[in-house]
């Protein structure tokens, strides 16, 4: 589904990803773990269209290195970016409606609405309050069902748990759980690494902007030399 | 003063207190959606007069029926300006605000140079039109046709931009309005925004040169005391506040049309900047502007 290699990627005067290797098949749940500045941020906006970026990414049988966000969006790579970046002063129906903009014409555009209300009941009851007065929980599910509006098939999620309440996570990762499908997948960078390895089928160890290590999660999760080494745990 | 009086100039105020807002609020979309200040605002109203005048003079069409047709020029106008001149100078990284005021500032001192290169520098006005020296009367009130069916025109363009605005479109336009990066993410081209709202900035101005030309004198430097009123209102009403840009146009007009009636009409401008220098000194984000 998506595959990426040699991405080399960053900001102006500052590379920070180099000749990054990577894959996620349709219905896998893929973890990029690594310590703080290891670049995994960046990885997921370099995917996504936000930044320069160099190599060769495909995404769905396209070759997408070269376009613009939107039209990668548009595509199916939704990226729930770090800080969640709402429409703080339009309403929560307003947010999630605007997810299905870019399908505007189609007539099951408002189709997985049902699914987000489903995942998160809270949404349905906060409709009509403006998403900046939300928590930090509520938003982060707001951010997530707006990404679902957009109906992808690969959702690229950055530190989900930032910020959350510690009652809400276990019910955050529950949600990314039930997001996987058949036929969609999900990359998910994460700091809170016991439940990310327990969440995923595979994750990558991103150090100083290279992967340095890749396996099965509970590989990587049983293995103490590697956490020490690599995680800091 | 007597109430017919009072009537009176509360009416002819109200009536150019719409077009002021209807000018000020294209420049208020286009400032609220990517912080630019439109300096050739006035000049693309100056552009939608002599158009109309120029329709009027070629193909005899009265300025009510030349409106819409005006309105869409200055809105594809304003799309090919967005994606020649603006979207460039959005994108530079060195001296970005001193490139996006004199980019604007370019265009006007432009355009007004090719007006008067055009057309000349003496006054026009439009040769004859239906509503020409009719008069409605109101009771004691008594309003010039064409004075009464620009502030209508005003009034009705003003109910489809805030129709636009609730509209899906609308919502994207507020929500890269809110942040304009994260609107990629969810499948809209940023730049497709830009260009229709700069259009839709534009074509409000349009209409309003349209309505004015049928009733005011048309020449080259026409567009800079609008233009002035225009950002006066802005300010008034606050910064990208539709509604703040109604409201405060209205009280303008009130102002402007008080102040001539009381004081002399050369100073009618007066009174609106004592009330815009009160009003920046109490209240800096203008009266109806959120607070930062």
């Amino acid at each position: 589904m998506l595959e990426v290699e040699g991405l080399s990627g960053g900001y102006r005067h500052l590379p920070v990803l180099h000749e990054v290797s990577l894959r996620v098949e349709p219905g896998e749940i893929v973890a990029v773990l690594g310590a703080n500045g290891a670049g995994k941020s960046t990885l997921l906006k370099a995917i996504a269209g936000l930044i320069g970026r160099s190599g060769r990414i495909r995404f769905a049988g396209e070759e997408i290195t070269s376009w613009p966000a939107h039209r990668i969006a548009r595509r199916g790579l939704h990226l729930v970016p770090e800080g969640r970046r709402l429409f703080p002063g339009l309403s929560v129906r307003d947010n999630l409606r605007l997810g299905a903009y870019a399908r505007r014409g189609a007539p099951d555009r408002l189709a997985p609405l049902e699914e987000v209300f489903a995942l998160f009941p809270r949404l349905r009851e906060r409709l009509d309050q403006r998403a900046g007065t939300l928590s930090g929980g509520e938003q982060q599910m707001l951010a997530i069902g707006r990404g679902l509006m957009t109906a992808p098939h690969l959702l690229m999620l950055d530190e989900p748990s930032q910020g959350i309440a510690p009652r809400l996570v276990d019910e955050l990762f529950a949600a990314i759980e039930a997001i996987r499908q058949s036929s969609r997948a999900v990359l998910l960078v994460e700091q809170r690494l016991a439940e990310a390895l327990a969440l995923a089928d595979r994750a990558y160890v991103l150090q100083s902007g290279r992967i340095v290590m890749e396996g099965p999660a509970r590989d990587i999760a049983a293995d103490p030399a590697i956490r020490r080494a690599y995680l800091g745990m | 003063m007597s109430a017919a009086d009072l009537a009176q100039v509360a009416a002819s105020g109200l009536l150019i207190g719409l077009l002021y807002a209807l000018i000020a609020a294209g420049l208020s979309l286009i400032f609220g959606l990517m912080d630019v200040v439109n300096f050739a605002h006035g000049e693309l109203l100056m552009l939608a007069m002599y158009a109309t005048f120029l329709l009027n003079r070629a193909a005899g069409l009265d300025p009510l029926l030349a409106t819409p047709l005006i309105a869409l020029f200055l809105f594809a106008l304003g799309l090919v300006l967005y994606r020649g001149l603006m979207a460039r100078a959005l994108t530079v990284t060195v001296n970005r605000g001193m490139v996006q005021i004199f980019i604007t500032f370019g265009l006007a001192i432009f355009l007004r140079g090719a007006a008067q290169f055009a057309f000349g520098a003496e006054f026009r006005s439009i040769p004859k039109s239906w509503l020409a020296n009719e008069s409605a009367r109101l009771g004691p009130v008594i309003l010039p046709w064409p004075q009464l069916a620009a502030g209508l025109i005003a009034f009705l363009a003003f109910l489809l931009l805030f129709l636009v605005l609730r509209s899906e479109f609308g919502r994207a336009l507020e929500a890269t309005r809110e942040d304009r990066e994260a609107v990629a993410l969810i499948g809209i081209d940023r730049e497709r925004i830009f260009a229709l709202g700069f259009g839709l900035g534009t074509g409000a101005v349009g209409i309003a040169g349209a309505a004015l030309a049928a009733f005011y004198y048309i020449s080259p430097d026409v567009g800079a005391n609008f233009a002035l009123i225009a950002y006066v209102t802005v300010a008034l009403g606050g910064f990208g506040s539709l509604a703040g840009a109604l409201l405060a146009g209205i009280l303008i007009g009130e102002v402007e049309a008080f102040t001539a009636f009381l004081l002399t009409p050369s100073l009618k401008q007066l009174g609106m900047f004592a009330l815009y220098v009160a009003v920046l000194a109490l209240r800096p984000q203008g009266l109806f502007g959120a607070r930062q």
